[in-house]
């Protein structure tokens, strides 16, 4: 079943040097899904994620021939019927927990925050769903944790605080960006296996931005490549190694691996006709 | 700031105005019994006055009279210094208060638009207003305004802090006019003091508004490409929400520091202000003093702003700690 369908998506910023185009015309369907959006940086995966949202702030400029969630063409939708599908539709995780707690309000205020604004229920109910919330995503001592600030947390807790309060509304789909990138290697792990126990149990859609080959492959159901903002290939993630684009292959051959290990690795060669080549549709 | 740290400020400001009365070219001695004065005369007074002490000595002295309260005799009316600066200090307190009042009220929704729209005409007209603000020399603006608005609207009252027959009508309890005449009820000294003040606080308020806007639209605009802000609108929070219930938050302590200090340079006395209102406060004291070589007032006056500065420096790190978590 399809959640989410995109259609001809365009991200411009107008720059002195004319019009930069960050997205250029992406398409692409989630189901209920763990799809992986690859891509080197600048490749507009971000943006992508962002212009889903329209949290696109001007001057960008976003374009599509449409957005569709559940039949609702998002493209269409008033600056408030939008604030709607924020949080309780659509929800995102971003990078660095660090950067996006608020420093000042103390992670209680915040995850309560986000869960009333698309329920009616009292201060009372909405903490205990809070509390029950980040039980959900193994935190101990959740009452503790309602009281604290973000810079008591450590990066892991923060990413599952994070998690916690994306998913308190119970959205239908949740655009995980760089979820990860900002963790210790040893805590990436903990924190994927709770977002993916909580996607998959709600039966939810996942967009998983990363730059992470690995990760995706291991991690995702079908993956989407992106170069110069556009999608230059689809496939499934278990199929991953036998990516036919030149690129793809480039970012696999770059990859170091424990089991054939090599004295040098292949360094990419972009040809600019890749940027040129029209987007490979990521439809389902 | 600890107590510690503040007892060391406090006593650096006393040794910088100590020294300072030394080593004025001024002889304490022969202003006090004038220049016919016998030797004998002098010398009495010269011991009286303690200055055949140490030096060292001479600064404990003085700290104890500080400490006291003793500012020492003010050598152009022969009164204390301390009862002096009691008399015209309230003066600068209504006035500055009443100013920065207005530079918050109007400085900080103004500078919280002017980031919210950046580049929009708001933000262009918030821009120039803060610009002349910096620009324009007060005493023009005041004269301007006086004119303008005393001579030829006849909206305000003129220079003075009320008009001449309401001078002393109600009794001083806090020496500030407008709450005075609120204590005593009398709405007709309370109308008379506030169409005086109201010219010259909304001059010293334009001024702290120009930096309290400027200040505040940088501290937003650091704030909304926060990335915490990007998390509020993916919640689904109306954009007015975001921007006072998340972007604001962050900025109170800075913003308290701006105004902290905004609020000093008011209460050291804008001298032009005074001077050109004829305002009897505490900046136009200690210039008269200066020009008149009474060193007495003039360091007096000094110890005084000083502590209010030490003051305001305590209470905003006050603040800090209760608005900053961080900071605790």
């Amino acid at each position: 079943m399809t959640l989410l369908d995109v259609e001809n998506l365009w991200v411009k910023f107008p720059t002195r040097q004319g019009i930069f185009d960050a997205v250029r015309g992406v398409s692409f369907t989630l189901g209920r899904e763990r799809l992986g959006i690859v891509g080197e940086s600048g490749s507009g995966k971000s943006m992508t994620g962002r212009a889903i949202l329209r949290l696109i702030r001007p001057p960008g400029i976003v374009t599509a021939d449409h957005i569709t969630l559940e039949g609702q063409d998002l493209m269409t939708l008033s600056e408030r019927d939008m604030r709607d599908v924020r949080g309780q539709k659509i929800s995102m995780v971003m990078q660095d927990p660090k950067f996006s707690l608020n420093p000042v309000m103390t992670i209680g205020d915040q995850i309560i925050e986000a869960y009333r604004l698309h329920s009616k229920s009292t201060k009372a109910q909405a903490y205990d769903k809070a509390i029950a919330m980040l039980e959900a995503v193994a935190i101990r001592d959740a009452a503790r944790v309602m009281r604290a600030y973000p810079h008591e947390m450590s990066g892991g807790m923060g990413q599952r605080i994070m998690i916690a309060m994306m998913l308190i509304p119970n959205p239908k789909i949740l655009i995980a960006d760089e979820p990860t990138s900002a963790l210790d290697v040893s805590v990436q792990r903990q924190v994927l296996s709770i977002m993916d126990k909580l996607v998959t149990e709600r039966g939810m859609g996942l967009i998983f931005i990363s730059h992470d080959l690995n990760l995706v492959s291991e991690f995702c159901d079908r993956v989407l490549i992106m170069y110069a903002g556009r999608i230059v290939e689809v496939c499934d993630a278990a199929n991953l190694h036998e990516a036919q684009h030149p690129y793809t292959r480039g970012l696999l051959n770059s990859l170091p691996r424990l089991d054939a290990p090599r004295k040098r690795l292949e360094v990419l060669k972009r040809d600019p006709a890749w940027s040129e080549a029209p987007s490979v549709g990521g439809r389902q | 700031m600890t107590f510690g740290s503040v007892t060391v400020t406090m006593l650096g400001l006393l040794f910088v105005t100590f020294i300072i009365g030394r080593v004025m070219p001024i002889d304490p001695v022969l202003s006090i019994v004038g220049e016919r004065a016998s030797k004998s005369t002098y010398d009495a007074v010269y011991n009286q006055l303690g200055l055949d002490k140490p030096l060292l000595v001479q600064f404990f002295y003085y700290i104890w009279d500080v400490l006291h309260g003793d500012f020492g005799t003010s050598l152009l009316n022969a009164r204390p210094v301390a009862d002096d600066i009691r008399r015209v200090f309230p003066a600068t307190l209504e006035l500055a208060s009443l100013g920065v009042l207005f530079g918050i009220v109007l400085g900080v929704p103004l500078g919280v638009i002017a980031a919210v729209r950046r580049g929009s005409w708001i933000d262009q007209i918030a821009r120039v207003v803060a610009l002349v603000g910096y620009s324009m020399p007060i005493f023009w603006l005041g004269l301007m305004g006086l004119l303008v608005f005393y001579g030829i609207l006849g909206w305000v009252g003129g220079p003075g802090r009320v008009g001449i027959f309401y001078v002393d009508v109600v009794p001083s309890v806090t020496g500030m006019i407008l709450i005075d005449s609120i204590i005593d009820g009398n709405w007709t000294v309370f109308k008379d003091a506030f169409s005086h003040i109201i010219l010259p606080a909304s001059l010293l308020g334009y001024y702290s508004l120009a930096y309290v806007s400027r200040m505040t639209r940088s501290f937003m605009l650091e704030q909304l490409s926060a990335e915490y802000i990007t998390t509020a609108r993916v919640k689904g929070m109306s954009e007015r929400a975001v921007i006072w219930r998340h972007a604001f938050r962050n900025i109170r302590v800075q913003l308290i520091t701006v105004i902290a200090l905004s609020y000093a340079n008011l209460l050291e006395g804008s001298v032009l202000t005074e001077i050109i209102f004829s305002w009897p406060g505490i900046g136009s004291y200690i210039t008269t003093a200066l020009l008149s070589a009474d060193m007495n007032a003039v360091l007096g006056g000094t110890v005084v702003v000083g502590l209010i500065f030490i003051l305001l420096n305590i209470f905003s790190d006050l603040l800090y700690r209760v608005f900053d978590p961080r900071a605790k």
